[in-house]
């Protein structure tokens, strides 16, 4: 990739059906504007994101993922976004045991009344994916290893 | 072999503006297993869906991607007429290329790559989706109304009238709510005790309405149907069955000068009272942290004044456990406090008062008897200023929404004012004047050519005291010139804000709030008084400010709500529930500990003799609310939750 050029950085966002997706409609309601960087997965709570998605997305080639649900105390599910949490703290370790750099996978609360803050969020994400730039390092692991079977 | 069909709609002009439909519907059209991909301009619309129906029964179709608004909006259309071409509605998804598509980039290409994007995604998902049936489940016949407001009084009456049972709780001491503390009701002037008044002894006597006053909700469980509520009895100490009402206790108690709230510190009133005379029930309470008894250990008064013997302080938090199917909730809302204003001077000032209080003051059952008089010495005002959008539309330092009444109260004010005050002199400094609704503009107009409201198309900058009066300086920003007043009186309009534990108790029931802590509706247009939580519903000022007659008929609209959900014997559920494989379960029991429902049991296999071969997880659908977090729990991958399966999500991911 030459230099003038810009990364434009896939990313690949997990969020729950009740807040963040929610807000992510409030965006667009409000009309506005953020990079479009991002591609959402809806899921009825962050409970049900394994990190196995997560992996998924990597593998997929996202350089970037993110994951947000409703802030403490609000999962309409009472505590889904807790267990989320929780898993995601160990996994944050696992990750970077394993070779892939934490910082490429984003974690926030993100409510349905939060429109102005989910545009912002994603054009901070993106813009800090591309900072970090594509995530080579694990596409060249995937040739080497053959690519993934498709499903 | 899949069959897909893949409907894009240009919304109008809102997706096919920016994403490049006729590019989207050829390349979906190119993807292994899309049978039909094609774009119509409003597929939401009749032509629209039945050509989705013709499609299906054309193509055979295994399963349909409409690549359109967002779920929340349109899913359950599709899904209806994907049922009624005889396609599982369940084999429906919608990709969401408007709301979080065509409406928030600029780029019509990077939008339309994003389209493919989203639109892929969903194929994927939706060729490995299942055929799913809705889910039974029983429902409870008893709505819970959450305040006894006007709002409240109105649903709990009508759901009532239509023969099903109400629990009402209110946390005051008394039904009523604000509407019980206004004086008169603009467009009409009628007294609002006269017609609030009537309508709380209805609901108290009503036989199909259970009354909790001084009551609050101490936790909600269950779902849709059936919800388990439990609430705290706050002590009385009194006994209601004892007390007859009397009111000597309250003659008798020596704590005088206790600020009264329900007059908004206006009047005084004692330690044991009822907020006012037409109190329903007419039952008073003892304010335990006023009460010389509770401070000092001595005095009982009371309990020595009263001849049946209903003082009780030993008294203690009592709870209630109610089985509930439906919930209303209208918990209306507060005035702000305008200190944050200095320039005007509440707070600092007595005689700068805020529309409340001087609803209190217009009011006969007030603290003045429906007389006009300055809070400081208890003389008639002459001039009085009023200043509308004291917090409202004002983002720097109150709030960015408008009120709503404010307009209209005031207009009412300066009426009021200048029935009760002859000669009296009314200045009303406004931004705009918002007279919406029926007979409400001609109302503002009446105040202003029969009653001689002086209106100011201006702010004001600062109030200060001067020689007796209250100094008001601000600006005619239609003569174009500086305005000062000498006023004896200031109203402020202040603005309308949600309850201050709004937040806490929205995560109570678990319903969505907005950033003001406004309780959030389904749908703004379309599902107005349904919260995002099924079995919940919005009424009164706890979801905007609202005036009466709004807040009465979104009441009436949730009791219409209640009452279809009471129409059923059975209640169908989405049926996005957790599945287990029990051939793969090893029986640790992590999704025991990881649901929030206790939806998921111990089940023993058996084998012919009867013996326990293996005990396994099983999910109680009826309990199960689809929250998927067992199934991420799952160390075996035995759990699975139907419409959001391990198999469709990855699918997603590699569609992207």
């Amino acid at each position: 990739m030459p230099m003038s050029e810009t990364f434009e950085p896939e990313i690949i966002a997990f969020v729950c059906t009740y807040c963040t997706y929610a807000g992510a409609d409030l965006a667009g309601t409000s009309r506005l504007k953020y990079a479009p960087n991002v591609r959402i997965i809806r899921l009825p709570c962050t409970g049900r994101i394994s990190p196995m998605f997560i992996l998924k997305a990597l593998q997929k080639g996202a350089d970037g993922v993110l994951i947000s649900g409703c802030h403490p105390g609000d999962c309409h599910f009472t505590h889904g976004n807790y267990h989320a949490r929780r898993r995601w703290m160990v996994f944050r370790a696992l990750l970077d045991f394993i070779g892939i750099p934490p910082e490429r996978v984003k974690y926030s609360w993100i409510s349905a009344a939060e429109g102005v803050k989910f545009a912002e969020f994603i054009n901070s994400v993106t813009e800090d994916i591309r900072k970090l730039g594509p995530f080579e390092q694990y596409s060249q692991l995937i040739e080497q290893t053959q690519a993934p079977a498709s499903l | 072999m899949a069959k897909i069909g893949v409907f894009i709609c240009h919304c109008g002009e809102n997706i096919g503006a920016k994403v490049d439909c006729t590019k989207l519907a050829a390349a979906m059209g190119e993807h292994p297993g899309v049978a039909v991909s094609v774009e119509y301009k409003y597929f939401c619309s009749d032509p629209g869906q039945e050509s989705v129906k013709r499609a299906i029964r054309d193509n055979n179709l295994t399963g349909v991607v409409v690549a359109a608004c967002s779920p929340r909006m349109h899913e359950a259309t599709f899904r209806k007429a994907c049922a009624e071409a005889g396609l599982n509605p369940y084999l429906c998804e919608i990709a969401n290329i408007r709301e979080q598509c065509s409406w928030v980039h600029t780029d019509s290409d990077q939008a339309t790559e994003k389209a493919m994007d989203i639109t892929r995604s969903m194929v994927e998902k939706v060729k490995r989706n299942n055929k799913l049936q809705p889910i039974e489940v029983p429902v409870t016949r008893r709505a819970l109304v959450i305040g006894g407001g006007i709002a409240g009084i109105q649903a709990a009456l009508d759901i009532a009238n239509a023969g099903q049972e109400v629990v009402l709780v209110e946390r005051e001491p008394t039904l009523g709510g604000h509407m019980a503390q206004l004086s008169e009701t603009f467009p009409t002037l009628d007294c609002s005790q006269c017609i609030m008044t009537p309508r709380m002894v209805e609901a108290a006597q009503h036989p199909k309405i259970r009354l909790l006053t001084y009551a609050e909700i101490e936790s909600v469980d269950g779902y849709i149907g059936n919800f388990s509520v439990r609430v705290r009895m706050k002590s009385r100490y009194v006994d209601i069955d004892k007390c007859t009402g009397c009111g000597d206790c309250i003659t008798k108690c020596p704590a005088k000068k206790i600020s009264s709230e329900f007059d908004c510190g206006l009047g005084k009133r004692t330690a044991i009272y009822t907020p006012f005379a037409q109190s329903v029930p007419n039952i008073p309470v003892i304010d335990k942290a006023n009460c010389i008894y509770f401070k000092n250990g001595k005095c009982k008064i009371c309990a020595k004044t009263c001849q049946c013997d209903a003082i009780n302080f030993d008294m203690e938090d009592t709870f209630e456990d109610l089985e509930i199917g439906a919930i209303v909730v209208a918990t209306g809302f507060q005035v702000q406090n305008n200190t944050m204003y200095g320039e005007y001077g509440y707070g600092k000032y007595p005689d700068v008062i805020n529309g409340l209080q001087f609803e209190r003051l217009a009011s006969a059952s007030g603290p003045t008897a429906g007389k006009i008089l300055r809070p400081s010495d208890g003389v008639e005002p002459q001039t009085v200023v009023f200043i509308q959008c004291a917090g409202s539309r004002d983002p720097s330092k109150g709030v960015r929404y408008c009120s709503k009444i404010c307009c209209m109260y005031t207009a009412k004010h300066a009426m009021l004012y200048s029935h009760k005050v002859h000669g009296g002199k009314t200045h009303i400094f406004y931004m705009d004047i918002r007279a919406a609704g029926k007979g409400y503009d001609e109302f503002s107009r009446r105040a202003i050519e029969d009653d001689e409201a002086a209106y100011l198309r201006g702010r004001v900058s600062k109030v200060w005291q001067e020689n007796g009066k209250l100094m008001v300086r601000g600006v005619d920003t239609l003569l174009g010139r500086p305005v000062e007043i000498a006023a004896d009186m200031v109203v402020l309009a202040t603005a309308i804000i949600a309850q201050p534990d709004a937040k806490e108790f929205a995560k109570t029931i678990g319903i969505g709030y907005d950033e003001y802590g406004f309780y959030n509706e389904a749908h703004l247009k379309l599902r107005p008084v349904e919260s995002s939580t099924a079995g919940v519903f919005l009424a009164g000022a706890c979801q905007s400010p609202k005036d009466i007659p709004d807040s009465v008929a979104q009441a009436s609209a949730t009791a219409s709500k209640v009452l279809a959900l009471f129409s059923k014997d059975m209640l169908e559920r989405e049926p996005v529930v957790a599945t287990n494989n029990e051939a793969t379960c090893a029986g640790c029991w992590g999704c025991v500990l990881a649901c929030p429902y206790n939806a998921i049991e111990q089940k023993d296999i058996l084998d012919r003799s009867g013996k326990v071969i293996k005990r396994v997880a099983s999910v109680n659908p009826g309990l199960c609310q689809g929250c998927g977090t067992c199934v991420t729990f799952c160390r075996s991958n035995s759990l699975d939750l139907a419409g959001f399966t391990e198999k469709q999500i990855f699918a997603e991911v590699m569609g992207l």
